[in-house]
């Protein structure tokens, strides 16, 4: 039996408490062996360990760029205990082979636990399903389903999809974008910069309009949709059009939508090359405010390693995506705490306990009380720090923070009781 | 100078100088012996990824002609799909100790790219739907000349009208132009479809106008750009036909245009599509002047950011796109 006692940590943001870690659950701190290890938590506060909805960790395919290992290394810094990975690997996740595959390294190597996504469509084509009842049945229990990366373009694929993964209480998440709206060279958000530099843009519309039409196939189908990465207002205001209506979409955003515009795009800097684009300053303040009145449900980091010379390119021609587990809640503290939008219980909502929802993580998102999961993660509000892009657990360096201010929040993690990270 | 990556590096004051230099320049074209010492043991190199036989022989014929070794490196094809990166083409090329890179990219900003990883001079060929400032140079060293020919005493460009017609969302040498022409003092005038009318274009610091018709009656020069002939497929105009009867300059539009107006064009033309027989050859007509302005222009580019007190730091530092 091992024993860890965080004292005065504020849970939440609610008021002070002692939580005591016995083995991998809470227990009751007045209980605490005199020989438990203590840490000294005056002035941070507790939040259940983070639960990332949207990782690519490149294991297996590109394991120069990430691993399991390597990727889990990431986010336990960045306060996550749970990373949903993405399936556009080599080869792609849409067997149940291939899911079981993903859950095992990450049963090996992970330092936070990993839940495969399956593709919605074999080999992310967006032509036949893939088989999405043989993974949920698996020994990995998929319950997302994603082509991220790409969009399921097909409406009548998109209603099976939907209908089907009802059977086993799966979710489709889906990439909105457009392929005739918005084709593979759309590299920045269309609009005055896009005019400007002369780069091909990708407007607004072509994500707004697949989340139109998929919330429609959402209400036919009754089965449940959630939206990756949201960039712009145009889609906020469906989105708001369809929680109206007890529509059954949830709906994620980035950290780098929450801060980043498309201005950054004028140095041509492939680091700032990111699909959905970053966006502009109106929609960077629209997604802040869905955000906090929970039209957006969750943050997700869209982590996306790349090898340098994938991106010292031409920009046009320069891969898509950006590092985010490391920095996600440092930009969210940034963007919604320090501007007095969210306060820490809402952040762990969107964080934590619905990510784990959507995800149906039964150990995941629970509060810090006794008999539960011990997932926390130590935050001090008040850190701040120059992020180095060197210094990152990734073995990718496609940074967008680099340089910048930040808060350094995370001082600890612990996973199921097991100290992930520690400053 | 350190490097001319856009036509918005260049004020009214450096824009300027850089024409009365090639107008120098260009004397040394009627002469027998062309030749100038003046960047004798200097090194450029034409690092060209996409083929353009007119602006690379243009560059290398200036380079030649001022003593510089001129080296043309073909870097078409070596791109993302061989596995190398820009940053190790560009380095690669400039560890052999090049002074001056001439970059011409078929993607948007590459030659400010290159500007982050290497010492050398940058000089933008064209990138991409970006810019082409070397062309837009020598539209104005053409144009002024021409402004002074037939209103001698006249202010250049003040109060004068240009009319850039065509596909301007993919055109650098429209960026390049629009920027420069006002730079100089003149107003430029956007005619084009509205498909081919690039997103943000109410931010640009010109009218824009649908109706090649309405503007012909007003403007002291019409520049016609070069339709691609991926936009005949594009879905950006229904035919060229329809194209020819709303935007090229036909032989009844010829009619249309203000005596003396002068007519240029980029080149390659597509005679029949965008501009006809009779307008190109017409007598004001300055397409032919438009070549042979190029390498005086580029001669004094070369020498802008090579000879002379070299490697002071810009005077500037703005950003190398469009403001």
């Amino acid at each position: 039996m091992s024993e860890m006692l965080i004292r005065g940590a504020d849970v939440l943001g609610q008021g002070r408490a002692d939580l005591l870690i016995r083995d991998d659950v809470f227990a009751d701190p007045s209980e605490a062996d005199v020989s438990a290890e203590q840490i000294d938590a005056d002035g941070l506060v507790a939040l259940p360990g983070l639960v990332d909805l949207h990782s690519h960790l490149r294991q297996p395919g590109r394991e120069d760029t990430e691993t399991v290992a390597s990727g889990t290394r990431a986010a336990a810094r960045g306060g996550f205990t749970a990373v949903l990975a993405m399936a556009n690997t080599d080869p792609v996740t849409d067997t149940a082979e291939a899911a079981e595959h993903v859950a095992q390294l990450g049963r090996r190597d992970g330092l936070a636990q990993v839940i495969p996504v399956g593709a919605v469509t074999k080999g992310l084509k967006g032509t036949e399903l893939a088989e999405l009842g043989l993974m949920a049945r698996s020994a990995a229990r998929v319950r997302v389903f994603s082509d991220d990366g790409h969009c399921v373009a097909d409406a009548r694929l998109m209603r099976r999809a939907m209908e089907y993964v009802r059977a086993f209480d799966g979710v489709i998440a889906q990439h909105a974008q457009d392929p005739r709206l918005a084709g593979p060279d759309a590299c920045c958000h269309e609009g005055a910069i896009s005019g400007r530099l002369g780069l091909p843009g990708w407007p607004s519309a072509a994500e707004a309009t697949i989340v139109a039409r998929d919330v429609q196939i959402t209400s036919l189908t009754r089965s449940r949709l959630h939206v990756c990465h949201v960039s712009s207002a145009e889609t906020v205001d469906v989105l708001r059009w369809a929680k109206a209506r007890d529509i059954p979409v949830t709906a994620e955003v980035t950290p780098h939508h929450l801060l980043l515009t498309t201005d950054e795009v004028v140095s041509y800097d492939p680091t700032y090359k990111v699909n959905p684009p970053l966006r502009a300053a109106e929609d960077v303040a629209e997604l802040r405010l869905a955000l906090a009145d929970g039209t957006i449900d969750v943050v997700a980091t869209d982590h996306a390693p790349h090898a340098r010379h994938d991106k010292e390119h031409a920009f046009a021609e320069a891969a898509f995506g950006m590092l985010g587990l490391e920095t996600a809640l440092a930009v969210v503290i940034e963007t919604m705490i320090n501007r007095g939008a969210l306060d820490w219980a809402t952040l762990a909502m969107r964080m934590s306990t619905v990510p784990a929802h959507i995800a149906r993580l039964p150990d995941q998102g629970r509060q810090l009380m006794v008999g539960e999961p011990a997932n926390v993660v130590l935050v001090d509000p008040g850190a701040r720090a120059v992020v180095d892009a060197n210094a990152s657990a990734s073995l990718s360096r496609n940074n967008p923070w680099h340089g910048r201010e930040l808060p350094d929040p995370v001082v600890a993690t612990f996973w199921l009781g097991r100290p992930t990270f520690r400053r | 100078m350190r490097h001319l990556l856009s036509a918005a590096d260049l004020d009214l004051t450096s824009a300027t100088e850089l024409m009365d230099l090639a107008e120098e320049m260009s004397l040394l074209q009627g002469r027998p012996v062309k030749k100038l010492p003046a960047l004798r043991g200097r090194t450029v190199v034409n690092l060209f990824f996409e083929d353009s036989t007119r602006t690379r022989s243009s560059f290398e014929i200036a380079g030649k002609w001022l003593s510089a070794d001129v080296i043309n490196v073909s870097a078409k094809g070596s791109s993302v799909s061989k596995g190398e990166s820009l940053r190790d083409t560009v380095l690669t090329v400039a560890a052999m100790g090049v002074d001056a890179l001439v970059i011409r990219h078929h993607a948007s900003g590459a030659p400010r790219q290159a500007t982050e990883w290497i010492d050398a001079h940058v000089l933008n060929a064209g990138d991409g739907t970006h810019e082409h400032p070397t062309q837009a140079m020598l539209d104005a060293f053409t144009l002024r000349r021409h402004f002074r020919k037939s209103e001698p005493g006249l202010a250049d460009f003040a109060g004068k009208t240009i009319a850039i017609v065509g596909d301007v969302t993919h055109s650098r040498v429209a960026r390049s132009n629009l920027l420069l022409l006002q730079t100089l003092g003149a107003d430029v005038v956007l005619v084009a479809p509205p498909t081919l009318l690039p997103a943000g274009v109410e931010t640009w610091p010109a009218r824009v106008c649908t109706e090649l018709d309405e503007v012909l009656p007003i403007v002291d020069a019409v520049m016609m750009l070069r339709v691609q002939r991926e936009r005949m497929s594009g879905g950006y105009f229904p035919t060229p036909r329809e194209y020819t009867i709303g935007y090229g300059l036909t032989w009844p539009r010829l009619q249309l245009l203000k005596p003396g107006a002068a007519i240029c064009h980029p080149g390659p033309m597509n005679r029949g599509l965008e501009i006809s027989a009779e307008a190109a050859d017409a007598a004001n007509s300055l397409i032919l002047d438009q070549v042979a302005a190029g390498v005086a222009i580029r001669m004094s580019v070369l020498y802008s950011l090579l000879g002379g007190a070299d490697d002071t730091p810009p005077p500037s530092a703005r950003e190398g796109v469009a403001a």
